[in-house]
């Protein structure tokens, strides 16, 4: 093995690993700036010695135990008389952690909830969403800043500053590592479900760049989705986020042509769907149905999940879809989820019953420059028949949108219709 | 990136594998699982329940089992992971939990790359 492969191994284990071993160490130093330094501190000291003496059987230990020593040789370094006081007794308890510890890396009792706790901070609404997008990628994603930079196209040095920007608002705002109290739990969940699905969707419908779709995030965000469905069982919305990750990662195959242009769901050839994800989707979201009342994500896993039985878009079942729809307005009201709306009301009961519940979102402010609106009419509008005016909507569509590749597919949709050819074949 | 692992067994000793290993490989098993890495897995019954379809000289031949193997397939994971080493790392426990809990076993897992969409794309 060379020295690079070594290295790549380290980093393997470090990848499954580190989650957990900072994770333990926030519940001990009850910081997680410090404890993801101390975690850091552990890798390399394992980048120097695993290559010479080999991986340790159980390596998350090792790490977890190195960040521990760690931990207690700065609390011992620490020279104030002040500080030498609580550090006594903060030694006092390191040691009694330290020893209990060491029973539960036998046992493994805590890493669960030391895992959820570290994910409900990580997501605290307290910080910036960027923030937590951020914070959570590197702590539970154990990816790097770089990495991190590259999957959000920002520079590296920006990336750093919301990550230590979040740390730091969670020591000056004394925020606990805890979980939060059962009052307090659905909200943070929400929020905790809302950055991996905000993950998700930075990779699946990219907001900027060349690329429409990038995978990495997606994949980052259903390995998150299946940690917390892990962590948290019985939650319904939590497998309903992961059944809806699930089922619109299926697509993704056939999402791109091989130019890289996008390929919308109705002429997607279907054969192309990962089975496996659409198999694990309809299972996730029956166990969400089973669990309870669907949620907002568990709804829009259902609606995914009509797409993904039909074989050919032809056997969409387009008014349960709308009826979905309907369901979701009501709890989560919102104009995206309007037009989404139309467009399955266009489908299921005709473009000028569709065209009816867009046209009332004219005048929606935050809908304004959003792309889709008038490309969800010039369809609806081509269906009817009304050449020209969908043109002229697809053309705004492509002056609004500000992926390349969703340009250019709203653009040949424009010229095409300039051009007299016959609407798409989204019936 | 998925990687399939299968485990095949070259010799093993007589008799069903120890309840030590067995509640070790379910314990890791849920471990991969809950770190998301972990998608599908399965035992394998012995090929004496399988069949083999072949086609040789223009003809398709079925044979039922057990095939004339060294090594018999004993079981697959299918894991989503980033890296190559990761699969590697996953397999790996997976194997020394047979070296350290039934002494006598010997095998091997192959890691395998399934291809993904990655591999039909045009390069980013």
């Amino acid at each position: 093995m060379t020295v690079a492969d070594s290295h790549r191994a380290v980093e393997a284990v470090w990848r499954i690993e580190s989650a957990r071993v900072i994770a333990a160490l926030a519940r001990m130093v009850n910081d997680i700036g410090l404890a993801e330094e101390l975690a850091q501190d552990a890798l390399v000291a394992a980048l120097e010695e695993w290559p010479r003496n080999g991986v340790p059987d159980n390596p998350g230990a090792w790490l977890t135990l190195t960040a521990k020593h760690r931990a207690i040789d700065q609390f011992r370094r620490r020279d104030t008389y002040q500080r030498k006081l609580q550090e006594i007794g903060r030694d006092m308890e390191l040691r009694q952690e330290w020893a209990e510890a060491e029973l539960d890396d036998a046992l493994d009792d805590h890493i669960g909830d030391d895992l959820l706790r570290l994910i409900f901070t990580a997501c605290h609404p307290e910080l910036p969403v960027e923030g937590r997008l951020a914070l959570t990628l590197r702590l539970l994603g154990g990816l790097s800043t770089a990495e991190i930079a590259r999957a959000f196209l920002a520079p590296e040095p920006t990336v750093g500053q919301r990550i230590s920007r979040a740390k730091r608002t969670l020591a000056d705002k004394q925020i606990p590592i805890e979980l939060p109290p059962p009052a307090e739990l659905p909200a943070r969940l929400a929020s905790v479900l809302e950055v991996i699905y905000l993950i998700f969707n930075e990779g699946y419908a990219a907001s900027a760049g060349e690329d429409w779709i990038r995978p990495a995030l997606c994949q980052e965000a259903m390995r998150l989705g299946r940690v917390l469905a892990g962590l948290m069982p019985s939650e319904p919305e939590v497998h309903g986020l992961l059944a809806l990750m699930e089922i619109q990662a299926s697509r993704i195959p056939a999402r791109t042509a091989a130019d890289g242009t996008p390929i919308l769901l109705p002429d997607q050839d279907r054969s192309r769907w990962d089975r496996l994800l659409v198999r694990r989707g309809l299972d996730g979201l029956r166990r969400a149905e089973e669990l309870g009342t669907l949620g907002p994500y568990g709804l829009q896993a259902a609606i995914a999940a009509c797409h993904a039985r039909a074989l050919t878009p032809q056997a969409t079942d387009w008014a349960r879809i709308a009826a979905l729809y309907r369901l979701l307005a009501h709890l989560t009201p919102s104009s995206v989820v309007e037009l989404n709306r139309a467009v399955a009301v266009g489908m299921a009961h005709g473009p000028e019953r569709g065209l009816e519940i867009a046209d009332a979102l004219l005048d929606e402010r935050t809908l304004r420059d959003y792309a889709h609106l008038p490309a969800v009419r010039g369809d609806l509008l081509a269906r009817l028949g009304r050449t020209a005016e969908a043109a002229a909507e697809f053309r705004r569509a492509a002056g609004l949108t500000r992926n390349t590749r969703e340009r250019e597919l709203f653009q040949q949709r424009a010229a095409g219709l300039d051009q007299g050819s016959p609407p798409a074949s989204s019936s | 990136m998925r990687y399939l692992v299968t485990l095949k067994v070259v010799t093993q000793p007589a008799g069903p594998p120890p309840a030590d290993l067995m509640e070790a490989i379910m314990k890791l098993g849920q471990e991969a699982t809950e770190s998301g890495a972990l998608l599908d897995t399965s035992g394998l019954a012995p090929s004496s329940e399988g069949a083999r379809v072949e086609v040789g000289g223009g003809r398709l031949i079925v044979s039922d089992g057990p095939f004339a193997e060294a090594k018999e397939m004993i079981s697959y994971a299918l894991y989503e992971v980033r890296t190559k080493e990761e699969a590697v790392e996953w397999a790996s426990r997976f194997v020394k939990l047979h070296r350290d809990l039934w002494p006598g076993w010997e095998g091997e897992a192959d890691v395998l790359r399934l291809f993904g969409p990655a591999d039909f794309a045009p390069p980013a």
